[in-house]
């Protein structure tokens, strides 16, 4: 398995925003998080990237543990791509430079293997002809397709994609979607925080249902979709589609 | 009003004029040396006041604000006559160090909230890719800072051309060293400070002048700031 949690506890102050969570996801297993906002879906993921500390339990991605210490964090960072709801391209750089840059930087690669990845990620996600573009000179999507081929570079086991659809205008949706299932059909493995319950039907081996904390519910699909055995499911379910 | 007094006043100006501007090497020298020891200070100072580690975090603290709280003047006296007493310091080199030291503490408050000032997306972004703080800080915060510091960096800049001055006191011959000079062997006051007054005007405008070109250069891509 790629990620293992076990009895997870995150808390913020009085707020438990993760309670006793346990997960394994399997190589190449897509999972879908959906659940109410304030549920606990992104701090999930966060977790999974230590951008959050956790207080009880443990993680390991890629037999990787991490610790409290954050001693093997930047490796474990590696093996781990993470898209953001708000893109967080680096406004400062042009397109090839935000994709170059931590490859140079963190895995070492020159200039011209960085760009010669860059340009054939860049490629995959249909932006060549935005390679000299900067952030503010693209749309939504562009930005967010930006930020995945970014991600990608890394050459990352797991991905995470937080909301990476909700601060998009809805025309601009489905061009992410479309490149996040071309990955899921190449064998990526992926944990994704979402909305789009259409997507997740599609494209998730698995979805959980999370709230206050709880992972209340998991299944493949069209048993959670369809025939939720938890009542809150099926409430959540009934407002959102 | 006579003929004759007027151009008695334009040559009695023009002569103060000319018996200061040879001085006003001294004052861009020492203001420019200041105000590079207050940027390496201020840079250096700045980033350590946000150190994970909690006793850098709390001598770069106090580093900033003991200087804040102390008047310059009696910084350069401390230095030059304190100080001078231990190590043998040239008054140039105390002068220099007390302005220095002194716009170092307000230029390490700038770099602090202009490094703060950068979204915390930002850094997660970086930290995702695997980055360490440093490389984020290098890579990604401080291109993004430059922009917000450089007016009010400039503005300390103007402040410390014009600190400069304090340091005639303890016998730096500068553009006011001079004009104190040249009022009490003439006693031409009113002619003197004025033209000391103008000189460091022209000095501050042009700086003002010079910020704005240097704003739009290290404007950041898509900020808005480079287009009309």
């Amino acid at each position: 398995m790629i990620i293992e949690m076990k009895e997870v506890v995150c808390r913020f102050g009085s707020l438990t925003a993760l309670d006793h969570v346990s997960l394994t996801v399997e190589k190449g297993e897509v999972v879908c998080v959906i659940g109410p906002s304030g549920s606990g879906k992104s701090t999930l993921l966060r977790c999974l990237n230590a951008l959050e500390d956790i207080q009880e339990g443990s993680i390991e991605i890629e037999g990787l543990r991490i610790d409290r210490q954050h001693k093997d964090i930047h490796k474990i960072r590696l093996e781990v791509g993470m898209v953001f709801q708000q893109f967080n391209l680096f406004p400062h750089l042009n397109v090839l430079a935000n994709v170059n840059l931590a490859q140079m930087v963190v895995r070492g690669r020159s200039r011209e293997e960085a760009t010669r990845i860059s340009t054939e990620l860049l490629g995959k996600v249909g932006l060549i002809d935005k390679i000299e573009s900067f952030p503010n000179q693209l749309s939504g999507g562009q930005k967010q397709r930006v930020a995945i081929a970014r991600a990608l570079a890394m050459n990352p086991k797991v991905m995470l994609f937080d909301e990476a659809t909700s601060a998009l205008d809805p025309e601009m949706i489905g061009e992410v979607l479309e490149v996040m299932k071309q990955l899921a059909h190449e064998g990526m493995t992926m944990l994704v925080v979402t909305h789009e319950i259409g997507f997740a039907r599609e494209v998730a081996h698995r979805i959980l249902f999370i709230e206050d904390g709880k992972i209340v519910e998991s299944g493949p699909p069209q048993e959670l979709l369809s025939s939720p055995k938890n009542q809150r499911t099926r409430e959540f379910l009934a407002k959102v589609l | 009003m006579t003929m004759t007094w007027l151009v008695d006043q334009i040559s009695i100006v023009s002569k103060v004029f000319y018996y200061l501007i040879q001085t006003v090497h001294w004052t861009i020298l020492i203001s420019v040396l200041a105000y590079a020891i207050a940027l390496l200070f201020g840079l250096v100072f700045g980033i350590l006041r946000l150190s994970l580690n909690r006793p850098v975090r709390w001598l770069a603290g106090a580093y900033v604000n003991v200087i804040r709280g102390v008047p310059l003047l009696v910084l350069i006296f401390f230095i030059y006559f304190g100080l001078g007493k231990i190590v043998n310091l040239d008054r140039f080199v105390a002068g220099v160090l007390a302005v220095g030291i002194c716009y170092g503490a307000y230029l390490a408050e700038i770099f602090r909230s202009g490094i703060q000032a950068i979204d915390y997306g930002q850094h997660e972004a970086a930290m995702s890719l695997g980055m360490t703080r440093w490389q984020t800080l290098r890579h990604i915060i401080l291109p993004q800072s430059v922009r917000i510091v450089v007016p009010p960096a400039a503005n300390e800049f103007i402040a410390c051309l014009k600190d400069s001055s304090l340091v005639s006191i303890i016998g730096l011959r500068e553009l006011t060293r001079a004009g104190r000079e040249y009022s009490s062997q003439y006693f031409l006051d009113f002619h003197t400070w004025l033209a000391v007054g103008i000189i460091y005007l022209i000095l501050t405008l042009s700086m003002t002048r010079l910020v704005r070109v240097i704003e739009r250069r290290f404007a950041v891509h898509g900020y808005g700031a480079e287009k009309k």
